[in-house]
């Protein structure tokens, strides 16, 4: 077994050999995967633009209807001759709700696929990533839905058409206080969500600065579906309204949950919420709570009704907040091409930047210096099952 | 005292659902020794296929009223599927690695867990919408003790829960068949020169196993009706706790798994309750932790005999 | 070993040094010339690749080598990328006033980077002592339990963190020991430089495969195999096991760190503890096994392979993982050691020695 130095040269060769082979392996195989894989180079006659979202994984109902709403705005403006004569066309990419798989995603359509923009993502923490990368390669990126303050942050080249959370928990914490009256408020986030952890915070913080009082903070990790250790305790503290910053099926389990311990102060939510399956899952249990939402289906105005009607010739149902958010920003996008005087990165940045008094489904989408999207919010109130408009909240000044 | 109460109860709900996943784990490993991690995702299964028959029912539409022994009907209905596909996965993906190192068989299991996820996901079957699972089981407060109120659905479920542990329990222990499953358990080969038909019993037991977590399934839907759609990190996680209890309480030991289950429940949800929600997973993973380090055998594991 | 007459001082001196020459070199090339022609995405994939090499060899020598099963390595992955993100994010604010990377090839960023890789892989290192010393007296299954517990523990703990200072003012401010509690929590530890290259990609996995080579072939890899192949006869043998399982366990955890560092600076990356959870120490599970147990080329193969094949299937969308996962079971049905087994990629046309294994 024992081998004795005594070939040592036929050895060193050997593992020199060794080293090369392991390497070169790597080399070989790796440059087969770039190779193998190559995007069809852009056809002269079309605007390719890239999508990145969670086709698959928990996140997956997000991708989905954000692929819905990009699609509805790139059928629609195809039919009508395409951008700068150009149709445009989507290549959607997965992510599996995954930072890496977004940035490896966002690092292919960029320079392998060699779109001229970027949509997606709808969690915070993917938009990030493939932000950063976005960044790196000077390829604008508007994100429909991520609304932590991180988010564009990132640099001059991510955008966003949404509200911010800080926004959203201050607009949750004004209608509490001024219009539910409400003094003392209880709280159950997700920890595992930035989204859910975020607004908890801005609206705890805005709530206190209203004169209220949180009575107390309880949390679960995404993924607990049992919450009775925490409604418990909440019910315990008396509290006005339970603010239940996360996603809708976590909502409506929280809804049910809550009735079933007998407490029955109204909820209120952030636009997570805002799903058909809310009522849904939520049934009885959710009638009466409150969220914030960045539209609502009955406003009257032309943009709004012009959208349900398209997008009910499609599919059926109403679109969430997340179809009509991806909508606008793929319109916005085209809009914005349609004043740059070229479609490179620097061009198309400043012209989106320079977006004011956009008319969007989601309201007027003004631009701000961050590359936030300054508008207004939306309450709305759960009424046989159909999110009915309470109120809306102007943007902050 | 509310609240003393009312945690107690609600960790005896959770703890038995723990407990009828953790018995498909203990199983499992008790005759073949090796982590199915698949397992979570036949009680995703059994949660899913019990929702797709009450729809094709029609019992999922509003105002609709399931009739009274409907919930049953589902529950058995659902068992035996779970367990046709517990014994299909078994025979098509493990039993041509019996005999190969159980990482293999473990990887196999993972990859199941992916494909059973997956394909859940696909628009034609649960698709990746979260889903409102019918009321099946008649729902009523029965009484109501300190402003506790006893309901009749969380009752049913511990029964459902404790009816289907004692009828295993009587199943392994006084049949000839759980012979069968014990004397596997024990030694394979020996088992099999003695005339146990091996490859049945193996199947039986994956079928049980599946048939459990299927009822657990249902009972967890009826107690937490917004279903996440089958690949989500929800059902993944309460699979590890399950796999925790399985293992604190002795892997391979059925009474084990039913401690460990309840434990964990205890744990769980009096932790959050007294002392900070916030770390209710450490809780369990520490305690797991701590038994290991302690009787690495489980709780109630028999040590393991060195063969030399 | 009896006395032969041995090769000269200056032949030894090559042999030990040699294949890092050759390593270097080729990382050399591979960064100015093969990265620069294939493009940047094909250069991400093959940073991914070489990321996934040394996560997939360095838990080989637990797996693989020692036949033990460790299921928490991307447990050791986040230790070692929080600690290098740490040293890189706040040691850039304090250096340089911002975490944007500082200097060119081999600049000061770039060995602020190399410190922090190194940093990351001793705290892994050091996790996987105070992990392993406690488990490894367990046999079989066990390790796998405690490992998995301690991976969603640090989850737990990393999900709980604040978040990442975005100022140098704010980070001056803050005391030093309190600037580790800004990792991000669940939103992720965000704004890490990206650092790393193929050239450092490059160095280290020549570092991982000299290393995991040198072992297998030297006496340690040979009480590895021994504990692998039978516990109670190599400690009959005189091979003191636990002291060897907490070795190969914690130089296992080490390059994992390193990993981890490599990994919290690649372009496109974020590091997010729900994403270094179980699953992805699976994932590295997978390679060992597809590439074979014990075998330091299969695993690197495979970590190539598996890392290509979800890019390949990218436009699959739904179906992609249903074909991964399927793949997945028929390669372990059909061949159920592995790529290559215990053996090497160079095995295969070099006629095997007697007694090299199995």
């Amino acid at each position: 077994m024992a081998r004795g130095p005594n070939h040592s040269v036929s050895r060193i060769v050997r593992r020199a050999s060794a080293a090369i082979l392991a390497l070169a392996a790597t080399l070989v195989l790796s440059a087969c995967g770039g190779r193998t894989t190559p995007g069809p180079a852009p056809a002269p006659d079309e605007i390719l633009v890239g999508h990145y979202g969670s086709m698959t994984g928990s996140e997956a109902t997000f991708g989905r209807s954000s692929d819905e709403g990009f699609l509805l705005a790139v059928e629609e403006r195809n039919a009508k001759g395409g951008v700068k004569g150009k149709k445009v066309r989507v290549k959607t990419y997965d992510t599996q709700g995954k930072t890496q798989e977004a940035g490896t995603a966002v690092t292919r359509l960029v320079t392998d696929d060699k779109v001229v923009a970027l949509l997606g993502e709808v969690a915070s923490s993917l938009s990030i990533a493939g932000g950063r990368v976005a960044q790196q390669y000077g390829v604008p990126m508007i994100t429909p839905a991520s609304t932590n303050p991180a988010v564009t942050q990132v640099g001059d080249m991510v955008f966003r058409v949404c509200f911010l959370d800080s926004f959203q928990g201050e607009a949750v914490a004004k209608f509490a206080a001024r219009s539910l009256k409400a003094k003392k408020v209880a709280i159950l986030y997700d920890q595992g969500q930035a989204y859910s952890k975020g607004l908890k915070d801005y609206f705890g913080a805005a709530f206190a600065a209203l004169g209220g009082t949180v009575t107390t903070e309880q949390a679960y990790t995404g993924g607990d579906q049992d919450f009775s250790a925490q409604l418990t305790t909440i019910r315990e503290t008396m509290p006005d309204a339970v603010f239940v910053p996360g996603y809708y099926t976590d909502a409506g389990n929280v809804a049910i949950q809550a009735r079933r311990l007998g407490l029955t102060a109204p909820l209120l939510g952030g636009d997570g919420w805002d799903s058909a399956k809310l009522a849904e899952i939520g049934g009885a249990a959710i009638e009466g709570s409150y969220f914030s939402n960045h539209y609502s289906h009955e406003d009257p105005r032309p943009e709004v009704q012009a959208f349900l009607a398209a997008y009910r010739a499609k599919h059926h149902g109403t679109p969430d907040a997340m179809v009509a958010l991806a909508y606008d920003a793929a319109r916005l996008l085209f809009d914005a091409m349609d004043r740059a005087p070229s479609l490179s990165g620097k061009d198309l940045a400043a012209a989106i930047a320079a977006t004011k008094d956009f008319a969007g489904v989601t309201g007027k989408i003004t631009i701000d210096a961050d590359r936030n999207a300054n508008k207004s919010a939306v309450i709305v109130q759960m009424k046989g099952g159909v999110p009915t408009f309470v109120e809306s909240i102007p943007p902050a000044e | 005292m509310t609240k003393l109460l009312q945690t107690a109860m609600d960790a005896v709900a959770v703890g038995s659902l723990y407990a009828l996943i953790a018995l498909g784990y203990t199983m499992v490993y008790g005759v073949l020794k090796f982590i199915n991690f698949a397992h979570s995702d036949i009680f995703v299964l059994g949660a899913w296929s019990s929702f797709a028959m009450a729809a094709a029912l029609g019992w999922t539409k509003a105002g609709a009223t399931p009739p009274l022994l409907g919930g049953f009907a589902i529950l058995l209905a659902s068992m035996a599927f779970c367990a046709a596909a517990g014994i299909a996965i078994e025979r098509f993906a493990y039993r041509p690695l019996r005999g190969a190192p159980r990482l293999n068989v473990l990887i196999t299991a993972i990859g199941v867990s992916l494909l059973l996820q997956n394909v859940g996901q696909l628009p034609f079957v649960f698709g990746t919408q979260p889903q409102r699972m019918p009321q099946l089981l008649p729902d009523r407060v029965l009484a109501s003790v300190a402003g506790v109120d006893l309901r009749l659905v969380d009752l049913i479920g511990a029964g459902t829960a404790v009816a289907l542990m004692l009828g295993l329990e009587a199943l392994v222990f006084r049949t000839k068949l759980g012979r069968a499953m014990r004397a596997v358990s024990w030694d394979v080969k020996t088992a099999a020169l003695m005339g146990i038909p091996v490859d049945r019993v193996v199947a039986f037991t994956f079928g049980l196993g599946s048939a459990l977590a299927a009822a657990a399934g249902l009972l967890y839907a009826m107690k937490y009706p917004g279903l996440n759609q089958p690949a989500h990190a929800t059902w993944v996680l309460l699979g590890l706790k399950a796999f925790v209890a399985a293992v604190v309480g002795g892997i391979g030991n059925i009474r084990g798994a039913m401690l460990g289950g309840l434990l964990i429940g205890a744990v769980e949800l009096f932790g959050a309750a007294y002392f900070s929600p916030h770390l209710r997973d450490l809780y369990v993973f520490t305690l797991l932790i701590l038994v290991l380090l302690y009787r690495p055998a489980g709780l109630l594991g028999r040590a393991a005999v060195e063969k030399v | 070993m009896e006395a032969r007459p041995g090769p000269s001082a200056a032949v030894t001196a090559l042999r030990g040094v040699l294949p890092f020459l050759v390593g270097a070199f080729a990382s050399l090339l591979l960064h100015f010339v093969v990265a620069p022609a294939s493009g940047p995405f094909a250069t991400k994939l093959v940073m991914d690749a070489g990321i996934n090499v040394i996560l997939a060899v360095s838990l080989n020598l637990v797996n693989g080598f020692t036949g033990q099963f460790s299921i928490g390595h991307a447990g050791f992955m986040a230790v070692g990328g929080y600690t290098a993100g740490l040293v890189t994010y706040y040691g850039s604010m304090l250096l340089w006033g911002s975490p944007a990377a500082h200097g060119g090839f081999l600049g000061g960023g770039e060995l602020l980077f190399l410190a922090a890789c190194l940093a990351g892989a001793a705290v892994a290192a050091l996790a996987g002592l105070l992990v392993g010393l406690p488990s490894l007296r367990l046999r079989g299954d066990y390790l796998a339990i405690v490992t998995l517990g301690f991976g969603e523990i640090l989850r737990v703990l990393l999900q709980r963190t604040g978040d990442v200072l975005p100022t140098a003012a704010e980070v001056r401010r803050t005391p030093l020991p309190e600037l580790a509690t800004h990792v991000g929590g669940a939103l992720g530890f965000t704004g890490i430089p990206f650092y790393t290259s193929p050239f450092w990609v490059g160095i280290f996995v020549t570092v991982m495969l000299v290393v995991a080579y040198r072992l297998k072939s030297g006496s340690h890899g040979r009480s590895f195999l021994a504990i692998r192949e039978d516990e109670v006869a190599a400690e009959a043998m005189g091979i003191p096991t636990t002291r060897v399982k907490v070795t190969a366990f914690v130089l296992s955890a080490l390059f994992a760190g390193l990993a981890g560092g490599l990994f919290a600076h690649l372009v496109g990356t974020t590091l997010n503890p729900r994403e270094l959870g179980f699953q992805k120490s699976f994932d590295v599970v997978i390679m060992v096994v597809l590439g074979g147990m014990g075998s330091i080329s299969g695993a690197a193969i495979a970590a190539v392979i598996l890392t290509l094949l979800p890019e390949l299937l990218r436009s699959f969308s739904e179906y992609r993982m249903i074909l991964y996962a399927a793949l997945l079971v028929v390669v372990m049905i059909v061949r159920p050691q592995g790529l290559l087994g215990l053996g090497e990629i160079w095995d295969v046309w070099r006629p095997r020695r007697k007694g090299t294994g199995r």
